[in-house]
Parts: C-alpha cells; sequence; structure tokens
C-alpha cells in the first residue's frame, strides 16, 4: 500500500488531497500509467508530465525513481514559494 | 520548527513578527558582523488582487527548508539562519516569508540570502492562488525562476 498525495491543481483536478493505493507499480511513470487508465480526471491530471513534478518519501524525484519499498508518493506543479 | 545547529525553520499560517524576529536574530553573537533580512510580501500587481492562498505539503516542506538551510551554510560562513514561510490565506501587503542570515562577512550573509530565496521559491513544495474579482487561479511557475538556480 502506498500513499498519493496531490497537491495544488493536481488535487483540484483529481478532486482529493490524498488516497492510499494498492500498486505493484514498479516506477512512478509505472503508478502513473495506472491511474491515468482509472478515470478521465486522472488522464486530464496527467496528460502532460512535463507541467509535473513529483516527491517520492517527501524527496523530490523523477518519474522513472523506483517505488521498492516507498510509503508515500506526492504530485504537484512546479514549486511557487517565496 | 526544527533546530539544528545555528537554523531555525518556522513553518505556520499566522503572521510573524518581523520587528521582533529581526532582533532576536543572532542576538548575542558578537561573532557576526553582518546581518541580511529579506521579506517578501504579497504583491498586488495589477491593483485587482483581493488576496492569496497559500498551499503546502507539511513534512516535506520543513525537510526541504532545512536542507537548503543546511546547504546555504555548508557553501558560506554563516553563524544562523532563520527561515519563516506562511501558509494559508493572506492579503496584499502581509508579509509571506522573511530569511535572516548572519556572517562575519557581508558578502557572506547577502550571497546566503540570495540563495535561500533562490531555492525556497522553487524547491520548497508551496504553491500559491490568487484571488482576484471573484475568480481564482494558480500562479504558474517562471521559467526566470529555474533560471535562476543555474548560477549557484
Amino acid at each position: 500500500m502506498i500513499d498519493v498525495l496531490y497537491f495544488a491543481w493536481v488535487r483540484e483536478r483529481i478532486g482529493m488531497p490524498k488516497e492510499r493505493l494498492d500498486t505493484g507499480a514498479a516506477t512512478v511513470a509505472a503508478l502513473v500509467d495506472e491511474l491515468r487508465a482509472r478515470e478521465e480526471r486522472y488522464a486530464m491530471a496527467f496528460s502532460d508530465l512535463s507541467a509535473l513534478r513529483v516527491a517520492v518519501d517527501q524527496e523530490l524525484t523523477d518519474f522513472d525513481a523506483p517505488l521498492a519499498g516507498a510509503r508515500e508518493v506526492a504530485f504537484f506543479p512546479p514549486m511557487t514559494g517565496g | 520548527m526544527s533546530e539544528e545547529a545555528g537554523i531555525r525553520i518556522v513553518v505556520q499560517e499566522a503572521p510573524f513578527d518581523f520587528g521582533a524576529e529581526a532582533d532576536a536574530f543572532a542576538a548575542g553573537r558578537n561573532d557576526m558582523g553582518a546581518v541580511v533580512t529579506f521579506t517578501g510580501v504579497v504583491r498586488d500587481v495589477s491593483g485587482g488582487l483581493d488576496g492569496m492562498e497559500i498551499e503546502h505539503y507539511p513534512g516535506m516542506t520543513e525537510k526541504a527548508l532545512a536542507r537548503i538551510a543546511a546547504e546555504a551554510q555548508a557553501r558560506w560562513s554563516l553563524g544562523e539562519v532563520l527561515v519563516i514561510h506562511r501558509h494559508g490565506k493572506l492579503a496584499p501587503g502581509e508579509r509571506i516569508m522573511m530569511v535572516a542570515t548572519a556572517s562575519p562577512h557581508r558578502k557572506d550573509a547577502f550571497e546566503a540570502a540570495e540563495y535561500l530565496m533562490d531555492y525556497l521559491k522553487s524547491r520548497a513544495p508551496f504553491w500559491k492562488k490568487e484571488s482576484a474579482g471573484g475568480g481564482q487561479s494558480w500562479v504558474a511557475a517562471k521559467d526566470e525562476d529555474e533560471a535562476a538556480l543555474r548560477r549557484w
């Protein structure tokens, strides 16, 4: 089981901040493919990966990052702090 | 809040007292000859901004800020580093965040403050949403913010 978190417009498009998924996805990209196949709102949110950033266990990483042992994956747009 | 050697990170919804923070920062450190503070304020460019809401990623935010501060401490001669960043609803003119750096040397204090700002703009998980004229829109990240990281 893995916690999947969504922030900012990704959260709005998917319609929830967090869900717990049972997935066998080996990488972030494989998880994205699983999510896209679920429902249109996911396909929309993940239509352009260049507009998204991902963190695994609260560390920024890439879409080809492995998910083995990961507890938490978060998807969000480029950050706008400061 | 996290406390490492010389690093203080605060992420909170409530306003902070800039004067009190600046006053207390590096107080009693007689070896710090230079203190730089920077404050970010909600800016109303068009004149029609009603406010802003800042979302963040609790847990990751504090870690990311602590790491950026530690990196600054490793690169420059810094005695103290302070980062305060707010989230939630903010009105135009309200202070969003502040950084402070203390160093024996002015150049280190200035450069480290700029480094902190450049990194926390695009590497700390905050997202700004502006409200204006009854509508809301997410603030898009700027290419120049990403480009700013390349000089470090």
